[in-house]
Formats: C-alpha cells, sequence, structure tokens
C-alpha cells in the first residue's frame, strides 16, 4: 500500500449509505406527494453563473472550442424548463464548485433545487419547513431579516445609509469591526467584504444559539437572481432568504427576478466586478434571457442535501456524509 | 521561498505572518451565500510561542518561512550556547542559544536525540521527545511498602528538572518522565 490507495475505503460508514438512500426516498417522496415534476438537466454547460464569488471548472474540449463548464447549480436550465410551461419542478443533481474544500464545503455535492410558480417567498418558506419536518427534523424554527441578524448579535445595521445621517462614521465603525474580528487591515476592505467578514465570523456563530432559521431580505448588492424591493425601512432590499440550522447555510431560496433587461444588467455588473477582482467574465446566457419573458413569476430555492444529512444525522463535517470527499477521488 | 496560496493551507505549514515565522495549526474555509470566500487560520508564532487568530481573503498568497525540523544530539553547552549534531552522518553542528532552548533546557541530556528547528539556518527552537529518561539524582528516602498507596515528593534530575514522583522512588534511579506534561511515568529499569 502507498499514499494513494491507502484510502481507498470510503470515508463512511455502510450505516451512512443507508441513511443517505433513504433520506434521498423521501426527498424525493415529498415532492411526488405535492405533484412536482422531478426533472434532470445537463451539468456540463456552455454557460455558466456569473456570480463573482462562485468560481467553476471551465472544462476544454478542442483545441479551438470555447470552453465549457461544470455547473454551480442547474438554474438556468430550470428556468427554461418553468418558462417553455413544465409546472412546479425539482431536481437532484451534482453541483461543483471550485476551490472550495472543508469540513463544510467539498468542490463536488449534491444539491436539491425547486422551483414554485404562483409561489409567493413565504409559500416557499412553509413548504420548505414541512420538507424538513418530513426528513425528521424536529428543532425550533424561526426567522429574521438580515438587518435583525446584524442588530440583535453584534448591534450593526448593516443597512449605513438607512438614515441619511452620519453614513460616513457609520460605515467606518462597520469597517473597523470586520477588521477588528478577522485582523484585516481596515485599508484593504470595502462595504460587502466586512459585511462578509461580520456575516461568517459572528453573525453565523450567533445563529448556532438557534435551531433552524432563516434569514430574509438581503442587501441589495447580494441580490443574484434574486427580486429587489423596498423593505419597511426604506432599504433597497433583495427578496431572498437563506436557511441555517445550527448556524450553517443550508439552503438559498429567491423571488425569482424574471425581467430579462433587469436580469441582462445583473450579468454585466457580475463580469464588471469579475474583471476588476481579476477574473475571466462569463458569457451572458442569452438563451435564459431569450427564456425569462415566458417564465412565471416563481420562488425558487437551492438546498444543499449532504449538509442538511449531516446536520440530520448529527453529524460534524461532510467527510462524514460523502462517501468519497475530496482528497479521496 | 514559495508563496502559499490559501488553498494550499493545511495545519503543519510553515508561513510568514507579520514578518515572524509561523507554523499553522487549524484552517478553516468559511463562506457566506453569495458573498466572498475567506480562510480563518489559527497559527502558532514559531518565534514567541503565542497563538493567533488571521483571516485571509481565499485565493490570497502569503510567503513561506524556511523553517525545517530536524533531528539533533545534542553534545554540550560552553555557558553561552548550546551545540547539537545532526544525526545524518553529516556531523554538521549547530549553535542554539539559551532563547531557543529555553525550557527545554532542563531536559537536555548529552547524547540523546531533539528536534531542531532551524530558521533561514539557524536553530529557532528546540523540543524535546515527549519521553525522556533521566537519574535522580536527589530526593528524600524512599518509603517501603508504600507502592499502593498514593502521596509523592519532589525529585531533583540530573538535567535540573524537578518532578513529583511516588513515595517509593528512591535516589539514583532512572526515571522516564513526559516532558509534555513534566509528569513521572514509571522506573526504568536497569
Amino acid at each position: 500500500m502507498n499514499d494513494t490507495t491507502a484510502d481507498w475505503k470510503p470515508s463512511v460508514t455502510r450505516e451512512m449509505l443507508v441513511r443517505r438512500q433513504q433520506f434521498l426516498s423521501g426527498v424525493r417522496q415529498f415532492f411526488h406527494d405535492r405533484g412536482v415534476l422531478e426533472v434532470d438537466t445537463p451539468v456540463l454547460s456552455e454557460v455558466t453563473a456569473t456570480d463573482p464569488y462562485l468560481d467553476s471548472y471551465e472544462i476544454q474540449g478542442l483545441p479551438d472550442c470555447r470552453p465549457l463548464y461544470l455547473l454551480t447549480s442547474p438554474e438556468h436550465a430550470m428556468k427554461r424548463l418553468l418558462a417553455a410551461g413544465s409546472g412546479p419542478i425539482f431536481q437532484v443533481s451534482k453541483a461543483f464548485r471550485r476551490d472550495e474544500r472543508g469540513s463544510r464545503h467539498n468542490p463536488e455535492f449534491s444539491m436539491l433545487e425547486w422551483y414554485r410558480p404562483g409561489f409567493s417567498l413565504q409559500d416557499l418558506l412553509s413548504e420548505v419547513t414541512e420538507l424538513l419536518r418530513f426528513l425528521g427534523y424536529q428543532g425550533q424554527v424561526e426567522s429574521i431579516s438580515y438587518r435583525d441578524a446584524f442588530v440583535r448579535s453584534i448591534n450593526i445595521n448593516p443597512f449605513i445609509d438607512e438614515s441619511a445621517v452620519d453614513c460616513r462614521q457609520k460605515e467606518q465603525a462597520l469597517l473597523s469591526q470586520a477588521s477588528e474580528c478577522s485582523s484585516i487591515p481596515v485599508s484593504e476592505l470595502d462595504l460587502e467584504t466586512a459585511l462578509d467578514l461580520l456575516m461568517t465570523h459572528k453573525v453565523e456563530p450567533w445563529l448556532k444559539t438557534f435551531g433552524a432559521i432563516y434569514v430574509h431580505d438581503y442587501p441589495a448588492s447580494q441580490a443574484a437572481l434574486a427580486r429587489i424591493e423596498t423593505d419597511e425601512y426604506g432599504n433597497r432590499v433583495a427578496r431572498r432568504f437563506e436557511l441555517y440550522i445550527d448556524g450553517i447555510e443550508i439552503a438559498n431560496a429567491y423571488d425569482e427576478q424574471v425581467d430579462p433587461k433587469e436580469q441582462r444588467k445583473r450579468f454585466e455588473d457580475d463580469n464588471a466586478r469579475r474583471r476588476k477582482i481579476g477574473k475571466k467574465e462569463i458569457p451572458v446566457d442569452e438563451r435564459l434571457l431569450a427564456a425569462l419573458p415566458q417564465m412565471p413569476t416563481s420562488a425558487g430555492i437551492a438546498l444543499g442535501l449532504d449538509r442538511l444529512l449531516m446536520v440530520l444525522s448529527n453529524q460534524k463535517t461532510l467527510q462524514d456524509v460523502i462517501a468519497f470527499p475530496a482528497g479521496r477521488v | 521561498m514559495a508563496n502559499y496560496s490559501t488553498n494550499e493551507f493545511k495545519s503543519g505549514l510553515k508561513v510568514m505572518l507579520d514578518g515572524d515565522p509561523c507554523t499553522i495549526i487549524d484552517n478553516e474555509f468559511v463562506k457566506p451565500g453569495k458573498g466572498q470566500a475567506f480562510n480563518r487560520v489559527k497559527y502558532r508564532n514559531l518565534k514567541t510561542g503565542r497563538v493567533g487568530e488571521k483571516t485571509f481573503k481565499s485565493g490570497d498568497s502569503v510567503e513561506g518561512a524556511d523553517v525545517i525540523d530536524l533531528e539533533m544530539e545534542y553534545l554540550y553547552t560552553d555557558g553561552e550556547f548550546y551545540h547539537f549534531m545532526m544525526t545524518d552522518g553529516s556531523f554538521e553542528q549547530h549553535a542554539a542559544d539559551a532563547k531557543a532552548v529555553g525550557d527545554t533546557t532542563k531536559w537536555l541530556k548529552e547524547q540523546d536525540v531533539y528536534t531542531v528547528t532551524l530558521y533561514n539556518g539557524a536553530p529557532l527552537s528546540v523540543t524535546p521527545p515527549n519521553f525522556v529518561e533521566l537519574e535522580i539524582v536527589e530526593t528524600d528516602p524512599g518509603v517501603r511498602g508504600d507502592t499502593a498507596q498514593g502521596g509523592s515528593k519532589p525529585a531533583h534530575l540530573s538535567t535540573g528538572a524537578v518532578v513529583s514522583v511516588p513515595l517509593f522512588i528512591e535516589q539514583g534511579e532512572m526515571i522516564r518522565v513526559d516532558t509534555r506534561t513534566s509528569e513521572y511515568v514509571s522506573r526504568v529499569k536497569s
């Protein structure tokens, strides 16, 4: 035996293989009972997510051809199905994210994604809770806005321009707290980075004190493909929610943005941001833009199945629930 | 030295942080939803021994530290420096100052082998093996027949260390000591 063959064995027990199978068939049963159609879309695609902080694996085919991408989520293809009149759909698929590796990240993972035409975000939230219960989750379920999560955990309002007074000062206070918890100098931080630091270093640990908790109404700058509206405080917020269980991010839902003009602008803004941080631009998904006018207003969600299985089976790391995690394949 | 990107971080990696050589103890990858990814690193400063935490934006890189751990035999001290010799047959010698040897002085026995950490070629620290066998040079007389009962007494070892030993242990005996806790482990049969 040598270093590359000594770890041929799966990193999970047979019991966990059985647990996973029951878990997946539970997911399928749940949607089958509700008349949601299971679909199967490609993971290899000519276009991929443009998010500045999502990196797709690029696959080079023939030398003169454009590269293909391993998808970070099946979102675009599923929306084209919705636009073509599929009705409610779900998919269990593999998703890929380059350079994401740790106890809560594996570059290849199992994702559950589903779309509900005619559902409000609140309708979808209720359905997620029902799915959790169906799969055996017995803990608390709560809900909090992104704004209140920051205010209650660290007494900082992430919307610095909510009232027009002292914006500069409030931004400085926010940056210096982010710098303090990360030891990254203030000079290297912008507002976005600071919010991400505070979220991961301060707010998420605080969320651990809850069981399941939905965090909703994110700053508009973190909208991705969610609809943007104005909240009760006059802030521009993205209509999306994230589900955390024990402080671990499990799912991410959107009130889906269906305006092709707005969507094109977001793709272009993403690519501008990518250029700025030295990343390759991603070709705009023209087929998705062509489909959007036909797409019914919908709520949609992507859920990390490995993480949910980890939480429901009281495991500490993804390596405890994935038979062959990165490093063993 | 080579640079290391955050995705090469793992425990044991030696890197330069704030101008000092450090070893990574723990590396956690975190990423909020649609946000930026970070690596939260726990490290030990190899010069001061202090443990600290620092966050990196994923994809950033840091300079590696020219730090290497080598097995060396302790030879002698001239009062100012402690002299060690490589055990690889090269007979290459290194002189460590009192700062580098630190608390390890109390475990230093001639001809025993220690881990000497070199930084840019010079000794930075000296680590004893987890267990050493040393002679007791001074302790109160043993109490016979008291092997089962608890109770202990201080014993001075040949290297200057003082450890707590059971009452039945005699002066002149060899004992095995855990250097991490400075605790007596067992008698050594001669």
